[in-house]
């Protein structure tokens, strides 16, 4: 029992110690980063191409997956719907669950596979071949020629995205309800527009702004630290999605918490 | 002049440096030998900041090393060619931009013209045919590789050059381009050179003086004809094995 709650002691102090640990070295990645933004001519042009590689390169699934979530959702309500309540409401919640939630969070979910694994990948593959240490050595800033690109091209194409994925989304399910239900297009638009408010579109995108931080900025730092070879790339790119995954649901949760009961 | 003292530096409970008293002169070649793993690489880090001592005092150009400020410490670096032992290449970026990234003036570095025209020197300092600046460094073979990576690091026009390992993994033929390349960068940019090395034929071949690291700490410094004459037991075993082997003798 002595020797188990030893080990006990020992697992609690070593997580303490990891993550107080963490805590310093993001803070330092993120003053790093903050100091490397006045290296505009460095990071412009690296975050042009970034913004467009993730951009261009992410829509198609996003629309594609975003489209079946809002398709989902019109059949689902669809399915219990009874005679009592008003068809236009299907309008209503069709808009309100792809913008309010399934937009945001299943665009954020699915980019945090995408590009955050693929950012953990290239900066960790990049730090175990000594590339990173070799931009240190010409002394050039890694956080300007490195992380500020990828961090500020999440920062605009991931809440773009995330539109274009509220449009699909309302679309699919403004097709597919009228498959299942007899709505007519004036219902639909009607119900739609009866409990949406503007704020749900700010809402909606001022998410997506904290996912992208918690995508890029997760993936870069874990990338960034990458340590012992091919086993630490893939130890680390894991780390990155599933840390940025989690901590998109427990923003999610927060920031419906604190803005949605203002208003 | 590049000066190290009593630096000492451990990872964990393994200690890595355990007291370096090492020294440059000006205008000097130094091989830094011994065997893998003894911390070679690691005390080439110590000197360009990469790593910091947990004591002892790194001073180069009458700079304390580890008590630079980030902004000094990245001016500092662009004083120093660094070349890395698998040669770090961008892999996204073709050689001219790999090379280019040398440029230490970012004026110079924004204009192509010049870019074109010192890239295509550092290349040919290098021995390496002009049409390689258009190619990928997955395209080019190891020696290729090690080169433009030496090409990088005088693309800045340093004062010192750092050398980690830079015949390891090559044959016979291409360890010997790239030995005669470090005493030609030598003599021709008047570099001050450090090169670590466990090849001790290279290192008799290119360096003015050798020092031998061992458990941590420098066994012995001097020049070559020290090193042969030396009866310190860490030497001779390391020498030893060369001793025997007829292209040494050659």
């Amino acid at each position: 029992m002595a020797t188990r709650t030893l080990d006990l002691r020992v697992i609690a102090g070593r997580a303490v110690l990891d993550g107080t640990s963490h805590v310093g070295r993001l803070s330092y990645f993120v003053l790093e980063m903050v100091r490397g933004l006045s290296e505009v001519r460095i990071w412009w042009p690296r975050m042009l191409e970034e913004a467009w590689n993730i951009g261009v390169g992410s829509l198609f699934i996003v629309l594609l997956i975003s489209a079946f979530a809002g398709a989902v959702t019109a059949l689902q309500t669809g399915y219990q719907f009874t005679g009592s309540i008003p068809y236009y409401v299907v309008g209503t919640l069709v808009v309100s669950s792809i913008i309010l939630e399934l937009g945001p969070v299943l665009t954020a979910l699915i980019l945090a596979g995408r590009i955050g694994a693929r950012y953990a990948a290239e900066l960790g593959t990049m730090r175990v071949t000594e590339q990173i240490d070799a931009l240190e050595s010409l002394g050039r800033s890694p956080a300007s020629h490195l992380v500020i690109p990828r961090v500020v091209a999440g920062f605009l194409m991931i809440p773009a995205l995330t539109i274009f994925a509220n449009l699909s989304g309302v679309v699919a399910g403004w097709l597919s309800v009228k498959a299942v239900l007899p709505v007519t297009n004036a219902d639909f638009i009607y119900g739609a527009q009866y409990y949406y408010r503007t704020f749900d579109a700010y809402y909606s995108v001022i998410k997506a702004f904290f996912f992208a931080g918690a995508i890029t900025v997760i993936s870069c730092y874990m990338g960034f630290n990458t340590q012992q070879g091919a086993e630490g790339v893939g130890k680390s790119t894991t780390t990155a999605v599933v840390t940025s995954s989690v901590l998109i649901l427990v923003l999610d949760t927060v920031l419906t918490r604190l803005l949605l009961n203002q208003h | 002049m590049i000066e190290l003292r009593d630096v000492r530096k451990r990872f964990g409970k393994q200690v890595v440096l355990d007291g370096v008293n090492f020294t440059v002169q000006d205008g000097e070649t130094v091989a830094l030998l011994g065997p893998s793993g003894t911390g070679k690489s690691v005390l080439l880090k110590h000197i360009i900041g990469l790593i910091k001592p947990d004591s002892g005092t790194i001073i180069v150009d009458g700079k304390d090393v580890s008590h630079l400020k980030r902004k000094e410490l990245a001016e500092f670096r662009q004083t120093i060619g660094y070349v890395f032992q698998n040669g770090a290449l961008f892999d996204s970026m073709d050689v001219l931009e790999n090379v280019r990234l040398g440029i230490v003036d970012e004026d110079k570095y924004e204009d192509m013209d010049y870019v074109r025209g010192r890239v295509a020197e550092c290349i040919r300092l290098v021995n390496l045919p002009a049409d390689v600046v258009e190619k990928y460094p997955a395209q080019l073979s190891g020696g290729m590789r090690k080169r433009v990576g030496i090409a990088r690091a005088i693309a800045g026009s340093p004062k010192y050059l750092l050398y980690d390992e830079p015949t390891s993994g090559l044959d016979p033929v291409n360890a010997d381009i790239i030995d005669s390349l470090v005493q030609r960068l030598a003599q021709e940019l008047h570099v001050t050179s450090v090169m670590v090395t466990h090849d001790v034929r290279g290192a008799f071949r290119v360096a003015d003086r050798l020092a031998l690291l061992s458990d941590g700490k420098i066994v012995m410094q001097g020049t070559p004809k020290e090193f042969l004459a030396s009866d310190n037991p860490k030497v001779r075993e390391f020498l030893e094995r060369d001793f025997d082997n007829p292209q040494f003798a050659a």
